[in-house]
């Protein structure tokens, strides 16, 4: 059986997602009268739920295997999952049935990626390097190139002013810029692109491009069909949680838009 | 895990099995605590960049910056002062009350705010775990470096505040370091243990505050610890006795100070603060990492 199975080994798998199912647990803001001492004590010795505890089951049971050298789009309208199930591959949110196994350790690139807004630019990318697993020494020698990269100082020294005085297209080249930094074997990118100029996204697909001919897997959500259809071979469908369309760019689009146009 | 029977449609093999021939790790899989330990230790600098980064951007937009690390214990002792050894004249028992007094407080705000602290070092920072990969356990660890930080400002004042009410340096004040270092790893534990708890239950938040009034109430904090020994007696007295924290202070009272009344001898006391504080600092931590994958979660 072995031999049988060496044509198709040359693909070489890197994220495989096995029937996943992520649940969010929310805390609403109680109730008058919930929130009293007195309240949670007896719900910790009974250990009953509280009634503001929601669980939103956002991933109900996806499957698919992804590849080295493969980039993926997926798409799907706002709310079926896509940041979740990204997340998820990351190891950043757990499954509650099902597996996902990755190569390596994928690495996630969102828009609500939460550095330190007190902090200027410039320590963040310190502090998002290091949380990244660069050494100090690793570190020192890439602050410079990352902050050119992300072209936030084009328009003054803005990389020693506090991060909350960034334009939110700032912030996201900034993290873009350290997240690029680093070779990454799966790199997730969640809409990260969509807030920058045309400038920025242009040098970006292209720093996407570099990333994955260094044999990495990329996976991108991105509301601009026409950057899915530039950097992506394959596209998944996502809506309410399952895989409605899984199969080369062109064909899961034009699904998508028949989908979305009815 | 649930037995699946998605089958890969090039291979044929079910997806954990292909997932098992080409290498690839589960995402969720806990790593063994060496491990985790291993990987701990690598992200030591991230930690205490974390750790300089928190100071900074708490104190940042305050105009007195870094003097309020040692405003807020000056304050603290001279509040507690104020209300128990003028006003109340709670002096029964022990000459020199306000060192007394300030050894107390200063020890036990010390653990008071790396609890309050830690509750919220998980779910106060879910945006940060969910975006990035990072041994977990840096968060409390970081915050409780941040509070040791304060706390050698507020030993400082102490020691200030100790002279200035007549105490002679002795050599006693060299048990000073061992006695913090390890008040520093119980509170580590602490603070692990209180980051998984307020990870899971939101509801602890809400306790956190009446707990520590009746610890400090039960730490011989405001009042002499001979009030224990008058009033109670047998197990009760013994239980009292043996919180940790009763015990710290009575150790660093006993370097700082001449004569103070100890709630047992000093040899008992040494015992029991290493007890406490190997069994809090390893199940802190032990009890943290078996969290380690459900943090994302909230
Ligand atoms: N932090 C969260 N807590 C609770 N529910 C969430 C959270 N984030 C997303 N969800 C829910 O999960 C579902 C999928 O959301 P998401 O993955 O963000 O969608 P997309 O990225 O495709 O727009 C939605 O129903 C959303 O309400
Ligand atoms: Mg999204």
């Amino acid at each position: 059986m072995a031999d049988t199975m060496t044509g198709s080994d040359r693909r070489e798998p890197t994220v495989i997602v096995d029937d996943a199912h992520v649940v969010y647990r929310v805390q609403q803001s109680a109730t008058p009268g919930t929130g009293s001492p007195l309240a949670s004590f007896k719900r910790i010795i009974t250990g009953t739920k509280p009634a503001t505890l929601r669980e939103v089951h956002a991933i109900k049971g996806v499957s698919f295997v992804a590849h080295k050298g493969e980039a993926i789009g997926l798409i799907g309208t706002n709310g079926s999952g896509k940041s979740t199930l990204l997340r998820a591959i990351a190891g950043l949110l757990p499954t509650d049935k099902g597996a996902i196994y990755a190569a390596g350790q994928p690495s996630l690139l969102g828009v609500n990626a939460a550095l330190m807004s007190d902090l200027p630019g410039e320590r963040n990318v310190v502090l998002g390097c290091l949380a990244m697993g660069m050494s100090p020494a690793e570190v020192k020698s890439q602050v410079k190139d990352i902050i050119e990269f992300s072209g936030i100082n084009e328009r003054g020294d803005f990389s020693s002013l506090p991060m909350r005085t960034y334009s939110s297209g700032m912030g996201a080249r900034l993290r873009f810029a350290i997240a690029a930094a680093k070779k990454h074997d799966v790199l997730l990118i969640d809409e990260a692109l969509a807030t920058g100029d045309a400038k920025f996204r242009r040098r970006s697909e292209q720093r996407v491009r570099d990333l994955r001919k260094d044999a990495g897997t990329v996976f991108l959500v991105s509301h601009s069909e026409q950057s899915i259809r530039d950097t992506c071979e394959r596209a998944i469908w996502l809506e309410s949680g399952l895989i409605r369309a899984d199969g080369p760019t062109a064909d899961v689009l034009k699904e998508y838009e028949a989908y979305v146009k009815r | 895990m649930p037995q699946t029977a998605v089958i890969d449609s090039e291979t044929g093999l079910t997806l954990k099995e292909l997932a098992r021939r080409h290498g690839l790790s589960a995402a969720g899989k806990l790593p063994s605590l060496r491990d985790y330990t291993r990987q701990l230790w690598s992200y030591r600098h991230f930690i205490s960049s974390y750790a300089n980064a928190k100071v900074t951007s708490s104190l940042g937009r305050t105009r007195l910056g870094v003097f309020w690390q040692v405003l807020t214990p000056l304050i603290n002792a001279a509040v507690y002062y104020v209300i128990f050894g003028v006003v109340l004249k709670q002096k029964s028992g022990v000459e020199n009350f306000v060192a007394y007094l300030c050894t107390g407080v200063f020890i036990f705000g010390f653990t008071q705010s790396v609890v309050q602290a830690g509750i919220q070092a998980v779910s106060g920072n879910l945006g940060l775990i969910r975006a990035l990969h990072f041994p977990r356990a840096s968060l409390p660890l970081a915050i409780t470096m941040v509070e040791i930080r304060n706390m050698i400002a507020s030993m400082a004042v102490l020691i200030v505040i100790v002279l200035a009410f007549g105490e002679p340096i002795t050599l006693e004040w060299l048990l000073i370091v061992p006695i913090f270092l390890m008040q520093c790893v119980f509170n580590a534990g602490l603070a692990l243990a209180a980051a998984r708890l307020g990870s899971k239950v939101a509801d602890v938040k809400q306790l956190v505050p009446f707990a520590m009034r009746i610890w400090l109430y039960g730490s011989a904090v405001l009042y002499p610890v001979t009030r224990f020994t008058d009033h109670l007696s047998g197990w009760k007295l013994y239980l009292v006795e043996a919180n940790p924290l009763l015990v710290f202070i009575d150790l660093m009272r006993h370097a700082l100070m001449e004569d103070v009344p100890l709630a047992a001898s000093p040899v008992v006391l040494w015992l029991e603060a290493i007890a406490w504080t190997l069994l809090v600092g390893i199940g802190g931590y032990v009890y943290f990492w078996r969290g380690e994958k459900g943090y994302g979660r909230g």
